[in-house]
């Protein structure tokens, strides 16, 4: 199921979501084996930071409640991951935040030199006071850090990681759009949320409140996902719950090219990626059509021509 | 639907003090548990670590702490009545294997997991065990097992360390024309199930050893406790000699919290603080 993204070839269309596992090139590249097309690192920031104490990410069996806290050596301090890196046989996509337009700028400058595949800014996390979500809620504050980062990276294709925080998502994917941006990745986290233990008589979470993920937020991530195709003409990485093939059946009729993975890799190993990518090519066959045709396909027939999508 | 995994709140039963600076908190809950695996203990208020149950019965469950930092410290000062809250077990637990010709290397707190391990292993296993000193040796009386006693100062048993003695049980055998050993299982700090593994390299005997890293989720999502391209939480704790020979990062490096990886050192004096 080869296929072409930006420019880039992929073997498949799954992605790693970032902050799942990608803590090293070992295990980047092991989840690249699993059956994934794109491995994303976790969000690379400006300078040391610990995350939040511990509990950080709670099963709820439904999906996960997570206040991680965007943990990261600091883009500085990274240059043995690099080095390894450097010699890698898969794609990667190096996601990286800030606190400001100009801390962004910098973590883009530094990281495009180290040539990752693709660059995707997290303008959407909702676990850290100073840092991500913000830009993302904002049509202006978008457009201010994409258009920044653009001017530093290169050739490297941009992707614009969303919140469904956002009021309108598709207004911040097309004010990404006009920035520069060459994809859009939705969904980060909803919520925030919070879980009280009752025992306890206090939130579970360390940071109190944290982003949702897995099968409970799929709807919210699909609903964007549609939304955002009808906005923007960049192609879409949809993320948010997909668990199964027909999962990402879905997504991709909502309109995404490519489909993330995140927490699904709690409910099905570190092999969802392989087994979704067999789901979704058995589905495929059995409606004797292709991932082309169906892209967008919830919009209606004449909608997706019209829109002539450049891929 | 998955089930919820949101932390059990329990209510500590029974606290044993052992030794200078170890406790071990009895809890009346029924875990489904197998040796070597580990559940994250959460003290409300306080933070989440992961430990490993270190009892085990039809009626309920303990964890022995070592106290060692801010963590440990208020765990064991924890009281009887106290509120704790569980989320797991987590890992795989060892492959147990019953046969008399097994050895059992523990060294510190490298105790705990291999302890129920123990209870379930044949009587006449060789047991080692070692600590710095005599005050440090964790349950002196609990096996039916007889333990081959070494410590750092000599205070008792052996001086020297657990390799000295598993090496001397390994040509022993062979000498006499024993039966080889058909596995080692270790716990400790880990140069020293580093220099085990190497041992058992060396005669061709497999072995398990179970890792120790900083984590967060416990079940394999976040990252935080990856060894090289095993994920400690979820393909571990328990680690085989097959799996060992592959790992880049063993007796090498791991993450600190912020994702970065430093020499072993280093890690453990942060993981002490």
């Amino acid at each position: 199921m080869t296929l072409h993204f930006l420019g880039k070839t992929l073997k498949n269309p799954l992605v790693l979501a970032s902050g799942v596992l990608g803590n090293n090139k070992q295990i980047l590249e092991r989840v690249h084996e699993n059956g994934c097309g794109l491995v994303t690192m976790k969000s690379i920031g400006p300078a040391p930071r610990d995350g939040h104490k511990n509990p950080t990410v709670i099963d709820l069996g439904c999906g996960m409640i997570n206040a991680v806290g965007l943990p990261t050596p600091g883009y500085a301090h990274m240059e043995e991951e690099w080095q390894a890196l450097e010699t890698r046989t898969f794609p990667l996509n190096a996601s990286i935040y800030g606190g400001s337009v100009a801390e962004y700028q910098m973590v883009a400058n530094f990281v495009a030199g180290k040539h990752p595949d693709f660059i995707e800014i997290n303008i959407s996390c909702p676990n850290s006071e100073q840092h991500g979500m913000i830009f993302g809620v904002s049509e202006q504050s978008a457009f201010d850090v994409v258009s920044a980062v653009k001017q530093v990276i290169g050739d490297i294709p941009l992707i614009a990681k969303l919140t469904p925080q956002a009021p309108d998502i598709a207004k911040i994917a097309k004010a990404c759009e006009e920035a520069g941006a060459n994809a859009i990745c939705a969904i980060n986290t909803a919520g925030p949320g919070m879980v009280i233990d009752i025992e306890a008589k206090m939130p579970i979470l360390a940071f109190k409140k944290g982003g949702l993920s897995g099968p409970m937020i799929r709807p919210i991530a699909v609903r964007c996902v549609y939304d955002i195709f009808q906005a923007v003409s960049i192609p879409i990485i949809g993320l948010g719950g997909v668990t199964t093939g027909k999962d990402a059946v879905e997504m991709i009729m909502a309109g995404a090219s490519l489909v993330g993975i995140g927490s699904g890799v709690r409910y099905r190993g570190m092999e969802i990626f392989k087994k979704v990518n067999q789901e979704l090519n058995a589905w495929l066959c059995a409606h004797d059509t292709t991932l082309e045709k169906i892209r967008g396909a919830a919009h209606g027939r004449d909608a997706v021509e019209n829109k002539g999508k450049a891929q | 639907m998955n089930a919820p995994q949101t932390p059990v709140m329990l209510r500590v039963a029974q606290k044993t003090i052992h030794g200078p600076s170890f406790a071990t908190l009895h809890f009346d809950h029924v875990l489904g548990f197998k040796p070597g695996q580990f559940v994250m203990v959460w003290i409300p208020g306080l933070d989440e670590k992961p430990y490993t149950i270190s009892h085990h019965s039809k009626t309920g469950f303990a964890i022995t702490i070592e106290a060692k930092g801010i963590f440990s410290k208020q765990a064991v000062a924890l009281e009887e009545g106290a509120l704790v809250g569980f989320r797991g077990p987590f890992g795989n637990g060892f492959d147990i294997l019953s046969s008399p010709d097994i050895a059992v290397v523990a060294g510190g707190c490298g105790m705990a997991p291999l302890a129920p391990l123990v209870d379930a292993l044949d009587k006449k296993i060789v047991f080692i065990h070692g600590a710095r000193s005599k005050d440090f040796l964790l349950y002196p009386e609990r096996f039916d097992t007889p333990r081959q006693i070494c410590t750092d100062d000599g205070s008792q048993g052996h001086k020297g360390f657990v390799t000295d003695l598993l090496e001397q049980a390994i040509l022993t055998r062979k000498k006499e024309n024993g039966p080889p050993l058909k596995m080692v299982y270790a716990c400790g700090p880990e140069i020293m199930m580093h220099k085990i593994f190497l041992v058992c390299e060396s005669f061709d005997i497999p072995c398990q050893v179970s890792l120790e890293r900083y984590m967060r989720c416990g079940f394999g999502v976040c990252g935080a406790c990856v060894c090289g391209h095993q994920v400690v939480c979820k393909d571990g704790p328990v680690f085989d000699s097959k799996q060992l020979r592959t790992m880049e990062d063993f007796n090498k490096t791991a993450l600190l919290k912020s994702g970065k990886p430093v020499g072993l050192d280093q890690y453990f004096s942060w993981r002490c603080q």
